[in-house]
């Protein structure tokens, strides 16, 4: 059992952050494992000194430390010097000209987490803060609501810090999502249901067993990680903010972490001022927050998911209102595109930047094309497509819709007949595409 | 008709930190009324000022999202159980 500390009670000079408050209502809490306001159930987020925070930070304070997201660790919700440091974050900001080309934009940028380390996606940065802060808290045994990499991640970085692990995943998960966590050696409930029963039944279990739950008790701390796919960009692109970023939307919440981090750095000076637009993109099978966009609302509906993205197959988001305010505020929009074109998406980005990306990347590439045939996009702006996970892990979805090896015999002969072949194959898939 | 309820942890000071309460009610609009009965203050926590349940917390009735069944007019049978869940979690 847990919770044997309570890190307020004690002085660090250190943080620069001091409470939770409430988004909705502003009731403010201590910085304890807790992710909802007692008053009003609103999700409730960590605060910072901005004021220490201007005083303490600079260009060249950040690109002193590691060559990791801890380089940004005043702007992140934990005291200690010695977080937990796989090596995540700091990954490459691809310029991807070929791309761009393809699409008519001028100037387009890939922030490639497919390369995340340690488990290849985005969520290592998170899970790296809440596994950080869920020692601070006294948690020996972590937990998380799953749809794969988050699952993947938890479990990795747990081995490494020496925590307890027991992951919750939907039963009907890609095999590499769950061979990518059961490697690790933690527990596995793998839930006959989606990811929205998933996440009920664990919101449920997260206040019985005493376990730090990443993204449900631990909310407030986890998210926070997502901000450094913001900072690294901004600091990529030689401190400066982009003009326009496309994310996928699952739960909303790296989406309006993205934007809170480029805030922040406008906040304490790290960059000039600019608004950058905000766009989102979600899997038809899965689109209740672009379902909402279009139809002018400020509500969400809650949808059952049934999509190959099933990475961001969250049918009842719990950020979702507020990725709707940020794409409308930044004057940003929202997309959805089918399986075929998130497929498409995979293999357009593959084929042009080698790039290879799981489903929910493809959402992303596959949105971004679709905002700038419309119009959407401007080709002059500067522009970051945001890839959070890595194609190995989904190989299902894009099976059966790539080429085949040419197995031939050891002999030169056998060679040149089958390159011979593969031109002509070549030919006519050329004069398809044109007929 | 009697029906249980799972009672979210921020609401269990109303509860005598009771984690499940048995009500009788034959919809989720009348559980909430008898919830309000027994454990007087809590209307106010899970509704909001037009008495429709608050947009952070999620009603279940058996498991299932009452959005998808009738909203609050979900009738409920004796043995059903209904699920109070803060919406904000996961992803």
């Amino acid at each position: 059992m847990t919770q044997a500390i309570d890190a307020t009670t004690h002085h660090h000079t250190h943080a620069t952050f001091d409470k939770l408050k409430c988004k909705e209502c502003g009731t403010e809490y201590e910085l304890q494992a807790k992710h909802v306001c007692e008053m009003c159930f609103g999700p409730v987020e960590v605060t910072y000194d901005y004021d220490a925070l201007r005083q303490r930070v600079s260009r060249e304070t950040i690109e002193a430390g590691p060559n990791s997201i801890w380089r940004y660790r005043p702007f992140l919700p934990v005291q200690t010097d010695n977080p937990i440091d796989v090596g995540t974050g700091m990954t490459p900001l691809v310029n991807a000209r070929r791309l761009a080309r393809q699409l008519g934009l001028k100037k387009l940028y890939i922030k490639n987490d497919a390369v995340n380390m340690p488990t290849l996606s985005f969520k290592d940065r998170v899970v790296s803060v809440a596994l950080t802060r869920a020692r601070e808290l006294g948690f020996s045994t972590v937990s998380c609501a799953s749809t794969g990499n988050l699952a993947n991640s938890t479990a990795a970085i747990a081995a490494h810090a020496g925590l307890d692990c027991c992951v919750f995943i939907p039963a009907d998960l890609e095999a590499g999502k769950v061979l990518g966590t059961l490697i690790y050696n933690p527990t596995v409930m793998a839930v006959k249901g989606n990811y929205d029963q998933v996440n009920r039944l664990c919101s449920e279990v997260a206040n019985t067993h005493g376990w730090g739950f990443v993204n449900i008790n631990l909310r407030p701390y986890y998210s926070e990680g997502s901000k450094t796919l913001g900072f690294e960009v901004a600091e990529q692109l030689g401190w400066q903010l982009p003009d326009h970023i496309v994310a996928p939307l699952a739960s909303g919440s790296l989406f309006t972490k993205i934007h809170k981090g480029f805030q922040e750095f406008i906040k304490v000076g790290l960059v000039d001022d600019k608004s950058v637009r905000f766009s989102g993109a979600q899997a038809e099978g899965c689109s209740p927050i672009a379902s909402a966009f279009r139809e002018g609302r400020d509500f969400i509906t809650p949808v059952k998911p049934n999509t190959i993205a099933k990475s961001i197959a969250i049918g009842n988001p719990a950020d979702g209102v507020y990725a709707l305010d940020v794409a409308r505020k930044t004057n940003g929009n929202i997309e959805s595109v089918n399986d075929a074109e998130i497929i498409d998406g995979i293999k357009l980005l593959a084929e042009t930047e080698g790039i290879f990306t799981e489903t929910a990347g493809g959402t992303t590439i596959a949105v971004l094309k679709k905002l700038v045939e419309a119009g959407k996009i401007d080709p002059d702006e500067t522009t970051v497509a945001y890839i959070t996970g890595n194609g190995l892990k989904t190989q299902e979805a894009v099976q059966g819709y790539i080429g085949e090896p040419l197995t031939i015999e050891p002999k030169l002969d056998a060679f040149e007949r089958a390159l011979e072949r593969s031109h002509t194959l070549g030919r006519l898939e050329w004069q398809q595409v044109l007929v | 008709m009697s029906v249980k309820v799972l009672i979210p942890t921020p609401l269990q000071n109303l509860t005598n930190n009771q984690a499940t309460v048995e009500c009788d009610a034959t919809s989720v609009e009348e559980l909430i009324d008898a919830l309000e009965t027994s454990c007087p203050g809590i209307k106010a926590r899970v509704c909001d000022d037009s008495g429709k349940p608050r947009r952070f917390l999620n009603f279940y009735v058996n498991s299932e999202d009452i959005r998808f069944l009738d909203g609050t007019q979900t009738p409920l049978a004796d043995g059903d159980e209904v699920s109070i869940v803060p919406a904000v979690a996961g992803g």
